[in-house]
């Protein structure tokens, strides 16, 4: 029953590791590549280490995995954020087909800073709230 | 079949043939983030393949290993995250 678990479990996790390494060949951008590579090899290194806990079922095993698993995912976003922050100061193109830049003209180019709201928008909203009062 | 030998004639073929994979991205990347984040999964695909040998043989210490494996990844993402755009700033 055990080693029935751990072949489900390890055979998942593989094929999502497959599947991230054929994503990372085949998408066509780099923000889509960096997708697959947070997202799908997580949850396969993250199943196959959980069948290695189910296969030795033993506390110090258990603890060791599940203190890996946590820095997966703690690690993951985190690493993910700030390459993708750095790739879209450098300038990387968008794929062609995209269909939509929502940080466009929101970052500061010399000292990277993020405009939360939209700039234009601010200044539509002042001009509204002078017009009654002229 | 049992476990040893699904380990090792399936499972370790497929982790190997997505190791190959994502050295086709790594050489052929277009940009330098793409071979970062190529790097990124090499690393995590590494902690896989300790896993599954440590299944294998039984020696549950090489966990240790992909403890520190999973720890050396993320700042080493992060390092060439931070020199890439402070270099860029500086030009």
């Amino acid at each position: 029953m055990n080693e029935v678990l751990v072949m489900i479990f390890t055979g998942i996790g593989a094929a999502f590791v497959l599947l991230a390494a054929i994503g990372i060949v085949r998408m066509p951008d780099f923000y889509l590549r960096m997708s697959v590579t947070t997202k799908a090899a997580t949850l396969g290194v993250g199943l196959i280490l959980i069948g290695a806990a189910l296969y030795f079922s033993n506390v110090s095993v258990s603890s060791r995995v599940i203190a890996i698993i946590l820095f997966l995912l703690l690690t993951a976003p985190i690493g993910a954020h700030m390459i993708g922050r750095t790739s879209y100061f450098i300038g990387t193109k968008l794929w062609d087909k995209s269909v939509i830049n929502e940080l466009k003209d929101q970052y500061d180019e010399e000292t990277h800073e993020l405009y939360s709201e939209d700039q234009s928008g601010n200044e539509n909203v002042k001009n509204q709230e002078n017009k009654p009062s002229e | 079949m049992n476990v040893h030998d699904f380990l090792y004639y399936i499972i370790l073929p497929i982790l190997a043939v997505s190791v190959v994979l994502v050295f086709i991205r790594f050489f052929k990347g277009p940009s330098i983030v793409d071979r970062v984040i190529a790097l990124d999964l090499l690393i995590t695909i590494g902690i896989a393949i300790i896993t599954v040998y440590s299944i294998i043989t039984g020696q549950s210490t090489f966990l240790d290993i992909a403890m520190l494996l999973a720890l050396i990844a993320f700042l080493s993402t992060i390092a060439f995250s931070y020199y890439l755009e402070k270099s860029k700033k500086n030009e």
